[in-house]
């Protein structure tokens, strides 16, 4: 980009201007598409057995007629989905595939119950014309044509694809009547139908009831993180990296050029050496890129190793501190007495008298102190528990118990507190102290 | 309002700006935004939705407590016709979170906004928490799920960290708008200076409020609310000629014995506003004037057996059971003794751990020992105990049996109690046991 930004002042036209401007937004456009949920990565790092065993399978079902059931289990973004989108891709590139495969896709957090999900599978197998109106009749009755119409097709009807993401919840529907029905289907030679769940539960097959787990194929593929930094320093690369297809080559190979030197940068390997060592999940990582990308603009035209520091700042900053640090003094007096309380009494909960009688021997001690009513301190404690700083041990209010004698319990630690004391603003240096010395009373 | 006319939050402006970025292009799938109450967290959203022109859609989430309202609230905004619903037949219906997908799609399509990112702003998103439990993960994957350009926005007080359950989700990206220092308070508040009064004796008063309220309170609306109330006894001595703009340390005694009151009666809800100004217009007229508070109202009228009832209860909620006989038996000397032993730093106090469950029996048995004359214990005595407890002044200790051996416990303050017992002419303080 330095190089364009220089002819332009030589060539001075209003043209050039524009063009830059076109091109800018045209980085900024697909850079931000590629970080956003719902796109491909132009290059896949790792998984190639995976991704061999999955393509194979798949294809074995379009194309010899077999029934096949699989669990893609791994952590969250390390990319499970991604993947079988990428395998599908490339599968109905070839045009006997496309032509025969049908693929059903549901998701554990749209398809709630079963009824929903008989529907959506109607809906996508675009059943609805020959279902007529029957498609909103009783479940028994969908259920009954569905199968009827999978299972009167032999090995030589169109085979049909279903990918369940968040399979897990799936485990929980009312006697797991669509898996135990899917994995039947596969089991007993009828219209070969292959299963592909996806989940990040390792435990997934205890939760399946023994009918539904003696009919699964129990083939499972495991995708762990398993990058090494200098791949995830290659990631990096590719995902800010423009390709082959974007229009004006030259830009892209100088932004190219831009980007492996910034990989390079000192200051973004070590953000990215912190990040790894955080999370080594990709997902996490295009977070990371998002702000950066986002920075982009007329006036920044090159991503910047700043932005990537402010962006692991903005993700690590620790979110309670942030909140203390915008409480009022008394509240802050009202967290260091129960700090106080949970080391004298050993992390047993507290009420708000024990709480009050503590903050009144402090305040009364010192004579530069304002010492609040009563009713007053209640209302600031009240604003701890809206904050979800301080929790009520049972959560039945009410009538059981008056207020002041609810139990409650601390939900910060006592290093946060002394942390989020250094930056208060303005801290009055007689509560620092207070809040250092705990059992100086 | 226009968005650069929102003062000290220029920074997250900004960075909002440039995360939305053009409306064609894609944004973030979900961003979270937190802060304390009164940041100009929404008003920051929806001023810049508003003045970028961006479609939009903003739910407050205790309006629409149930997923049915949710998404028909989103699908309905959406397609534009929230507005002039007349005809019923055109309001969408939807009821799980598949049809919304679908028809979120359906929508965007009739609507020609496929070409522009579609913000949804969930408000008080801590309430979605308590929902069904898939709504949270698939909002916050709604990009994904819909294939759309969508962006959503959690708005809430509350951290991150406490959303979190189950088997985790896609993580949006968290901004935090930070508190307002006190400066920055003073200027947002100098804002609604009246015309009639130049801008430094305003600011000046407004320093004076928050150096009695800022220990207490953070909170922009409260403390604008009250700067608002007082300002009409700031000016009095002016008006009346006593004093001239510049006597600052005369306005300053004037009106700090008034903010101290109302500290402890307008800031707590004691008095309602209007009560707080018809107060204050009392004074200027008449020189002494009472103010009742809410809980100066609290008396309440009892027979007279409840009165002793209450009394009694009280006694055994808050004395431990082997202190009895030194309290209510006739002769009794020995046990002092043994309890002056008893150093008062080992005591905990029982008005520090609150009221203990008593079976029925000591209730009865405290309640002769201090009631005059004889009482039979008909019928109506156990009715008295039975409307003590539905009036909330006794309560059921749990787990009991009901008709055997009921277990109560004593609901009410000390304040309270005392007030009952003068009625009566009782000494309660003699007979608790925290107190002798």
């Amino acid at each position: 980009m330095g190089k364009s930004r220089k002819s332009r002042g030589v060539s001075e036209s209003s043209n050039s201007v524009e063009k830059d401007e076109v091109v800018m937004s045209l980085i900024e456009t697909t850079l931000r598409e590629r970080l956003g949920q719902c796109s491909l990565p132009p290059e896949i790092c790792g998984f190639e057995k995976e991704r061999r065993e999955l393509l194979d399978l798949i294809k074995r079902t379009v194309t010899s007629g077999e029934s096949n059931s699989v669990l893609v289990i791994g952590p969250r973004g390390s990319g499970k989905s991604m993947l079988i989108k990428s395998v599908l891709k490339e599968l109905l590139q070839i045009t006997e595939i496309k032509d025969n495969l049908l693929q059903v896709h549901l998701n554990g957090l749209l398809q709630t119950d079963d009824k929903i999900a008989l529907k959506e599978i109607t809906r996508q197998l675009h059943l609805e014309n020959t279902v007529g109106d029957k498609v909103f009749g009783s479940f028994a009755e969908t259920l009954q044509f569905l199968l009827q119409a999978l299972k009167s097709g032999s090995q030589s009807s169109k085979p049909i694809l279903f990918v369940l993401e968040e399979f897990d919840l799936f485990a929980f529907h009312r006697n797991q009547t669509l898996l135990y029905n899917l994995f039947d289907i596969s089991q007993s030679a009828q219209t070969p139908i292959c299963v592909l769940g996806i989940t990040c539960r390792l435990d997934v097959i205890e939760l399946l009831e023994k009918r539904v787990k003696s009919r699964f194929s129990h083939r499972q593929l495991h995708m762990f993180n398993s990058l090494k930094f200098d791949e995830y320093q290659h990631l990096f690369t590719v995902l800010l990296s423009l390709q082959e297809d974007f229009p004006d080559q030259k830009v892209a190979t100088n932004w190219n050029k831009h980007i492996k030197e910034l990989s390079e940068d000192k200051s973004v390997v070590d953000i990215l050496q912190r990040q790894y060592e955080y999370s080594k999940d990709v997902r996490s990582l295009q977070q990371l890129m998002m702000y950066p990308v986002c920075r982009l603009g007329e006036e920044n035209q090159q991503l910047k190793a700043a932005h990537f520091q402010e962006s692991l700042k903005l993700l690590t900053t620790d979110s309670k501190a942030s909140m203390l640090h915008g409480v009022s003094i008394l509240e802050l007096c009202l967290i260091i007495s129960m700090k106080h309380l949970g080391d004298i009494y050993d992390g047993e909960p507290f009420n708000f008298e024990m709480v009050y009688k503590e903050y009144q021997k402090f305040a009364q001690r010192r004579s530069s102190m304002q010492v609040f009513d009563k009713a007053v301190v209640l209302k600031a404690f009240e604003h701890l528990i809206a904050l979800e700083l301080v929790r009520p041990m049972d959560s039945s209010g009410g009538t059981k118990v008056q207020k002041e004698y609810r139990l409650m319990s601390l939900l910060i630690h006592p290093s946060q507190i002394l942390t989020a004391l250094q930056k208060y603003p303005n801290c009055p240096t007689e509560i620092s102290q207070w809040a250092s010395c705990a059992l100086a009373v | 309002m226009d968005i650069t006319a929102i003062p000290c939050r220029q920074k997250q402006v900004a960075v909002l700006k440039d995360l939305f970025g053009k409306p064609h292009q894609h944004t973030v799938p979900s961003l979270f935004i937190y802060g304390h109450t009164s940041t100009g967290k929404t008003l920051v959203v929806n001023t810049l939705l508003r003045t970028l022109k961006l479609p939009h859609a903003v739910v407050n989430c205790v309006e629409c407590y149930n997923q049915r309202f949710l998404f028909e609230h989103i699908l309905n905004t959406i397609s534009g016709n929230s507005e002039t619903i007349t005809d019923t037949d055109n309001v969408i219906k939807c009821d799980n979170m598949n049809d919304f997908i679908r028809l979120l799609r359906q929508i965007v399509g009739e609507q020609g906004l496929d070409s522009q990112t579609l913000y949804i702003v969930f408000d008080k998103a801590e309430r979605l928490r308590d929902m069904e439990s898939n709504i949270l993960p698939a909002f916050l994957r709604l990009q994904e799920l819909s294939a759309l350009n969508v962006c959503v926005l959690l708005v809430s007080e509350i951290v991150w960290e406490k959303y979190r359950f189950g088997s985790g989700f896609c993580e949006p990206l968290v901004i935090h708008f930070p508190d307002y220092s006190k400066e920055e308070l003073v200027q947002i508040i100098c804002q609604d200076c009246p015309p009639e009064y130049p801008e430094g004796f305003y600011n000046m008063y407004v320093n004076l409020v928050l150096s009695i309220f800022h220990y207490a309170c953070r909170n922009l609306k409260e403390l604008r609310h009250l700067v608002s109330l007082n300002f009409k006894k700031y000016i009095q001595p002016v008006s009346t000629g006593e004093a001239s703009l510049n006597d600052t340390k005369k306005l300053w005694k004037n009106i700090e014995p008034h903010l101290k009151k109302a500290l402890h009666t307008l800031y707590l809800r004691e008095v309602s506003s209007s009560q707080w100004e018809r107060y204050q217009y009392d004074l200027e007229t008449t020189d002494s004037v009472a103010l009742q508070g809410l809980s100066h109202r609290s008396h309440v009228e009892l027979p007279f057996y409840s009165k002793y009832l209450l009394i009694a209860a009280y006694l055994a909620s808050y004395n431990p059971a082997k202190s009895d006989r030194k309290f209510f038996a006739k002769h009794s000397g020995k046990g002092n003794k043994k309890t002056q032993q008893i150093k008062k730093s080992e005591r905990t106090s029982n008005h520090m751990l609150g009221p203990k469950p008593f079976p029925l029996d000591r209730l009865m048995a405290i309640f002769y020992s201090i009631v005059d004359g004889r009482v039979a214990p008909t019928a109506n005595i156990f009715m008295q105990i039975t409307s003590l407890v539905s009036l909330h002044f006794l309560g059921h200790a749990v787990g009991e049996d009901q008709i055997e051996q009921p277990k109560y416990k004593c609901l009410v303050s000390l304040e309270f109690i005392k007030a009952v017992a003068r009625t009566v002419n009782f000494d309660v303080l003699r007979y608790l046991y925290d107190f002798v």
